[in-house]
């Protein structure tokens, strides 16, 4: 029988709400993408300077994992190569690519290079934490539930990792969205079943404007 | 009045996205890297940048980095010795 | 978990028989450039696939308008599948997992130079196939995959990723044979970018040597086909080896530096061993991950030492011939690492001169024939702190 796993927290944001637990926590309307990352940012009062050299990508990406992780994983709870982080989108890091592009047209900007893959986001999350378990970043069309599913329940039931946090994560121009949870392998007060069909509704709350 | 100690700080901020520091707080002695303002090898690697975009200078070997970017004096110095014209 | 065939394309050979002659003969595939039309024409050596855009759409039945990123990947995938010769082919379940980092950048980015001038000019199918899952589905839909298409992006280990990825498809009983491994084509994107992190070679590169001053970039295709064992008993040749270990795990570093103690290469490589049951003095070749770049060979280095001491298998860097393929090395790599096993034979690590003052040990020079290869490690860590080890081993 396959054992179950939790989602012991969730983090959504998309169309200028961030949402915890499913709660709206923050909500600020921005005209563009860049200064609500920033909003968020300075609302939530963390302090890491390395945010502000981040692109888009990572900077969504990072800043859902920021609010999925306090309060919902202590530290030290896990040995660091207990936990992972698998991630997916659609347009990779075509955000990225365009502002490094742009800049190839005078001088090169070594900073932007870095950001040219999608992977780079993963690695900021796990720069933060110290986690070093196994990670992955997937392209695909739409955000597949059942896929994430069942590779992070096999990561888990197996004890390849302990926890994972998975989900999407996609920024192009003014669209953004992010959805991310923290799955374990015991259920907390609030925890939801880690279920394709919970993944969907969480995704769901709030419909950006990202391959809808 | 050392206008391009000045200018180096403004850029520096700029080049670097150092969105929480104002020029004036980089002492002109302050290690950039490292303590100071905590700089990283993707910064240096900027900072090569600034030096040709600004000021036209190409330094070729990124190993003569930690030297020429150590602070804020020693990048202006670098720049009066490499290009005369600025006083 | 079984390799019932391999197919490769690279700077030394455009199928796996002539890369295997080239890395005998001695005879790397890094020189000027050739086909890329760029402003580094004649400052910077890379290691180019010999043939244009025209003569790879010949060979793999595809228009030349499409991107090369698709053309590598069509032909070495072809000839992976007609290597492993199963005949019900058709009647499994099978899936394609691919990587690449540059997608159809190299047509894209055609398009932009004449886009930004004039806004009236540019073919807009010339970006149609830029995102890199686009370009996995033009190669499985010339395979006639159908069943499984997947897409993985991260830096240098993708790859390597696609191909464990693969195999726990078949080890969940979800397919029964997965073409797995990657791509990447050479693009000014690229080129420009590594320049400006100010890691390339002006010269050809040096892996593990004490005087490297960086990597060269490659471009080609690497993929190998996963069975299971109940597929491979009923295949005609015998499989070329196993698939015996495989792990990943994150630096959590830097973004594009690795730890100067090599950690996220250390957890890799003793993971991938625990998985397969081995022991460091069981592995007889490790193919490094050896891109020639200060940080890379150093922290690499640091963490076999920490791993093998006091005994060191034989080791050596096929980016010295290949070029650093970024998306396809794990792929590409992966195919000579199976290559190894099914021949006996050890590659050469070219120009090496100094060893590193760090590591106690210094990779091979020449090839070797008749040599018990029975297990192989070959590493891939990319940017992002992604590291991943793989294990193969003899049938």
């Amino acid at each position: 029988m396959r054992e179950k796993n939790y989602i012991t927290a969730s983090c959504a944001i998309s169309n200028h709400i961030v949402y915890k637990n499913e709660h709206p926590v923050f909500e600020s309307a921005h005209a563009n993408a860049k200064d609500f990352l920033l909003s968020i940012y300075n609302h939530f009062d963390i302090k890491y300077p390395k945010f502000y050299k981040m692109d888009a990508l990572s900077k969504l990406g990072w800043l859902a994992s920021e609010v999925l992780l306090t309060a919902s994983l202590k530290q030290g709870t896990y040995e660091p190569d207990q936990v992972g982080v698998i991630l997916t989108n659609a347009n990779s890091s075509l955000d990225a690519d365009l502002k490094y592009f742009e800049s190839t047209k005078e001088f090169a900007s070594p900073s932007l290079f870095v950001y040219t893959l999608p992977n780079i986001v993963v690695g900021e999350i796990c720069i933060r934490n110290d986690f070093k378990g196994e990670n992955a970043f997937f392209v695909q069309e739409t955000f597949d539930t059942g896929f994430i599913e069942q590779y992070v329940d096999n990561l888990i039931n197996n004890n390849i990792l302990q926890a994972c946090i998975c989900g999407w994560v996609d920024v192009l121009m003014k669209d953004y969205k992010a959805v991310l949870f923290l799955v374990e392998k015991k259920p907390k007060p609030q925890s939801r079943a880690f279920t394709k069909e919970n993944m969907e509704k969480i995704y769901q709350i709030q419909n950006g404007h990202i391959n809808s | 009045m050392d206008t391009l100690i000045a200018d180096l700080k403004r850029q520096i901020v700029d080049q670097l996205n150092l969105v929480d520091i104002k020029p004036e707080d980089i002492g002109d002695d302050q290690p950039l890297f490292i303590e100071g303002l905590g700089l990283d090898s993707i910064d240096a690697l900027e900072l090569i940048v600034l030096l040709q975009q600004h000021y036209k200078i190409k330094l070729a070997n990124a190993e003569d980095g930690p030297k020429v970017f150590y602070t804020v004096k020693t990048m202006a110095d670098y720049i009066r010795a490499n290009q005369p014209k600025i006083a | 978990m079984f390799v019932a065939g391999v197919g490769i394309i690279s700077a030394i050979g455009n199928n796996a028989a002539e890369n295997l002659t080239a890395l005998e003969l001695e005879r790397p595939g890094i020189s000027d450039i050739t086909y890329l039309d760029t402003i580094h024409r004649n400052t910077l050596p890379v290691a180019e696939v010999k043939l244009s855009n025209e003569s790879l759409a010949n060979s793999s039945g595809l228009s030349k308008t499409t991107s090369r990123t698709a053309l590598l990947s069509t032909i070495a995938a072809k000839e992976a599948v007609h290597n492993a010769g199963i005949e019900n082919f058709a009647s499994l379940r099978t899936g394609f997992i691919s990587a690449n980092t540059v997608g159809g950048m190299d047509k894209t980015e055609h398009f932009f130079t004449e886009f930004l001038s004039n806004n009236q000019k540019g073919k807009l199918r010339d970006v149609m196939h830029h995102e890199c899952g686009s370009i996995s589905e033009i190669t499985a839909d010339a395979l006639g995959i159908k069943n499984y298409v997947s897409t993985i992006s991260t830096a240098c280990s993708s790859s390597a990723n696609s191909i464990f990825f693969g195999a726990r498809l078949i080890e969940h009983n979800i397919l029964d044979v997965v073409i797995a491994g990657g791509t990447d084509a050479l693009t000014k994107f690229t080129l420009n970018g590594f320049n400006t992190l100010m890691i390339l070679d002006p010269h050809y590169c040096k892996p593990f040597d004490e005087n490297r001053k960086g990597l060269n970039l490659g471009e080609g295709a690497g993929y190998v086909v996963l069975v299971a064992e109940k597929i491979a008993t009923t295949l005609k040749q015998k499989p070329y080896c196993r698939l015996s270990g495989y792990a990943n795990a994150n630096d959590a570093y830097h973004q594009t530096a690795s730890s100067p103690d090599g950690m996220g290469s250390y957890m890799a490589m003793k993971n991938a061993l625990a998985q397969s049951g081995l022991h460091p003095a069981d592995i007889d070749y490790i193919n490094l991950h050896g891109t020639g770049t200060q940080n890379n060979d150093v922290a690499e280095g640091t963490a076999i030492k920490r791993l093998f001491e006091p005994s060191f298998p034989k080791m050596s860097s096929t980016k010295s011939f290949t070029g650093h393929t970024l998306g396809a090395s794990g792929g590409i790599e992966a195919v000579f690492s199976v290559l190894a096993i099914k021949h006996g034979c050890i590659y050469p690590n070219l120009r090496f001169e100094t060893q590193m003052k760090e590591l106690p040990f210094a990779p091979e020079l020449k090839f070797l024939k008749n040599q018990k290869v029975d297990h192989v490690l070959s590493n891939s860590f990319g940017f992002g702190g992604n590291c991943t080890s793989l294990i193969f081993s003899k049938p």
